[in-house]
């Protein structure tokens, strides 16, 4: 079968040299941006949603399992911080501590849930589950229903940071997506990792080898769940807001868009693809609805002609793993 | 979800007026399965043939219903014609959209197939909502079927039981023309082996874009049949995808029977939580799902994916 990723590159301790480089000369771009005449809040938001397309990719790209719900991890940490934040008045290290614990333990529950099928019937599960938790937040009184959770306080961070300046904030932002990216890049290149391809390549010989599949699908769940969450709870923060956008599923078909134009499978796909989608949105957003029209011709035209992405074909131009 | 509108009398305590509130909803229920079915119904054909799960079936579902709209104050023809060309029509959409686009897909992941049909949702659904915004448009019910009937034990408006029985009739003939005649031999044949069957010289491609044409034209009769009853809005199948895939997930799609009763019973099931704990209603066919997953993995039809 045909998989989702362009596979005919070797992963050599050169490439992970490489890969080392291109990352130190992002973060160095990246930390350059406050001296530079960019609008910090689109930057800061476009790295929460490259640090959520970064772990949903670990699990589509790596794991070959495409979840169309990631937007549940999302909303939920986001929800989640936003309440420990605001009613619970919680210092922004805890709040976002809260997120990820409760993007945690949903993920280990709709993992152990959907990981029971395979393929397509995995994405209209996890669909069909963000869906459910889409309709429970509508309801629950927490959320504060289409009204969302407004004013969030964005407090010091560890008493020192003072998160309500923008450029603090956007360093905290920063530090917290290199660090979340730096762990997937760790997860793909270690033993853990290269498990992963091999059941995407080829499920039943994994299984033949004695590897017990569902188990490392499983994890891989957990941790792309969980570090959506992180990426939810930053967003908080720069958000300062917390809604039932969040978890639509409209949001998920956008994640999945950032890593698809990006690149599936590759490292550094899903940072492009997010600053790629964030930033026509920015611009269209006169528009209307032809944003969204102009995102399904963008699927539409990845899928029949670009499917490796900017950067999956800037490597497979370079014939080196990016 | 509110798909065929909430009727007025809520249940407020035991007695006559309650059981006529609990048979309306059952109503409604039948409704929605009605959909559920005819939409889970064609899912489950054109995974048969092409393997891919189509994301614009709710997009397509609501094209049928504005094909009617269009037909209605556009062109004056009425709803008995736009029950057979809504669907003609939007299936040749379907087949164009197969003929140019899907059909390059073959050999490549599954999910490729989602992925595109997800674009082609948003695309259409984007060009209405452009239009049309989005509230929804009225579509009245036509002459013939205006009205209701006293049951005895409850008051039936003639349209919704028109909508119930004639979906029934549409999911049986389908099931009938795959099951029981030559040229569903051939699909059927063609599912399992293609390569085998285009040796016997049939054409496979043209059956596969026939075969997605009559899967997206039953997405678009259920969107005709449900424009009196739920207004034509754009986002009309956005949501109602999502749970006919719950709907999919739950029975499975290997057998066109399981897909018409698992439509109809949820339909029915969800029905009866709108009347005994209404706030659960949007979410059980979820709750359903994750249950059947829990206990049957493999879905009720029972074939692994």
């Amino acid at each position: 079968m045909t998989t989702l990723t362009d596979d005919t590159l070797p992963v050599t301790p050169r490439a992970i040299r490489d890969e080392m480089i291109v990352f130190v000369v992002m973060a160095l771009l990246l930390a350059a941006v406050p001296f530079t005449g960019v609008y910090p809040f689109f930057v800061m938001q476009a790295l929460c949603f490259a640090l959520l397309a970064c772990a949903f990719n670990l699990l589509v790209g790596y794991g070959g399992l495409l979840s169309f719900g990631h937007a549940m991890f999302l909303g939920t940490a986001g929800y989640c911080s936003a309440h420990a934040l605001k009613v619970w008045a919680l210092p922004p290290e805890l709040g976002i501590l809260v997120g990820i614990a409760a993007a945690f333990v949903l993920s280990l529950i709709t993992g152990f849930i959907s990981i029971r099928r395979q393929g397509i019937y995995f994405s209209m599960i996890t669909l069909a589950l963000s869906q459910l938790l889409y309709f429970i937040y509508l309801q629950a009184p927490f959320t504060h229903g289409e009204d969302g959770i407004q004013g969030i306080p964005q407090g010091r961070m560890f008493g020192i940071f003072d998160l309500s300046k923008p450029t603090v904030l956007y360093y905290v932002v920063l530090v917290g997506f290199l660090a979340g990216f730096l762990l997937i890049f760790r997860i793909i290149n270690s033993p853990f990792g290269e498990v992963l391809k091999a059941i995407r390549e080829n499920e039943p010989r994994a299984i033949s080898l004695g590897y017990r599949t569902d188990q490392y699908k499983f994890l891989a769940f957990v941790l792309s769940g969980t570090l959506a969450g992180f990426a939810g709870a930053l967003k908080v923060f720069v958000a300062q807001n917390a809604s039932l956008t969040d978890v639509h599923w409209s949001m998920s078909g956008e994640v999945v868009l950032m890593t698809l134009v990006g690149g599936l499978g590759t490292i550094f796909g899903p940072v492009v693809g997010a600053f790629v989608i964030i930033a026509m949105q920015q611009y269209l957003a006169g528009f209307g609805q032809w944003v969204t029209v102009i995102q399904g011709s963008i699927f539409v035209v990845c899928v029949l002609t670009f499917r490796r992405g900017v950067i999956g074909e800037i490597a497979h131009y370079f014939r080196r793993s990016l | 979800m509110r798909l065929a509108g909430d009727f007025q009398g809520t249940p407020k305590g035991p007695g006559a007026k309650s059981m006529q509130a609990l048979y309306a909803q059952l109503l409604v229920g039948l409704i929605n399965g009605s959909f559920y079915a005819l939409l889970s119904l064609g899912l489950a054909v054109i995974f048969g043939m092409l393997n891919i799960i189509n994301f614009a079936h709710g997009a397509l579902y609501m094209m049928g219903a504005f094909v009617a709209y269009f037909l209605l104050n556009l062109g004056g023809i009425n709803y008995w014609w736009a029950l057979l060309l809504a669907p003609i029509i939007v299936g040749i959409f379907g087949m164009i959209l197969e003929r140019t686009m899907l059909q390059w897909l073959t050999g490549l992941d599954h999910l490729y197939g989602l992925l595109l049909t997800f674009g082609i949702a948003l695309i259409v659904q984007g060009v209405f909502q452009n239009y049309f915004g989005s509230s929804g448009l009225p579509y009245a019910i036509p002459d013939q079927l205006k009205g209701g009937m006293n049951l005895g034990f409850m008051f039936l408006p003639v349209y919704r039981g028109w909508v119930v029985i004639f979906s029934l009739i549409v999911c049986l003939a389908t099931w009938f023309l795959i099951e029981k005649t030559q040229l569903g031999a051939n699909l059927r044949a063609a599912t399992e082996n293609p390569t085998l069957v285009r040796a016997f010289g049939i054409n496979v491609p043209r059956m596969i874009t026939l075969t997605y044409g009559l899967g997206v034209g039953l997405a678009a009769l259920a969107g005709v049949l449900s424009a009196p009853i739920n207004q034509v809005r754009p986002l009309m199948g956005a949501d109602l995808i999502i749970v006919v895939f719950a709907v999919v997930v739950i029975g499975g799609m290997g057998s066109i029977m399981g897909s018409i009763i698992t439509g109809f019973a949820l339909g029915v099931i969800e029905g009866l939580t709108k009347y005994f704990y209404p706030e659960a209603s949007n979410t059980v066919v979820f709750v359903l799902m994750v249950l059947v997953l829990l206990v049957k993995p493999t879905g009720l039809t029972g074939r692994a994916a």
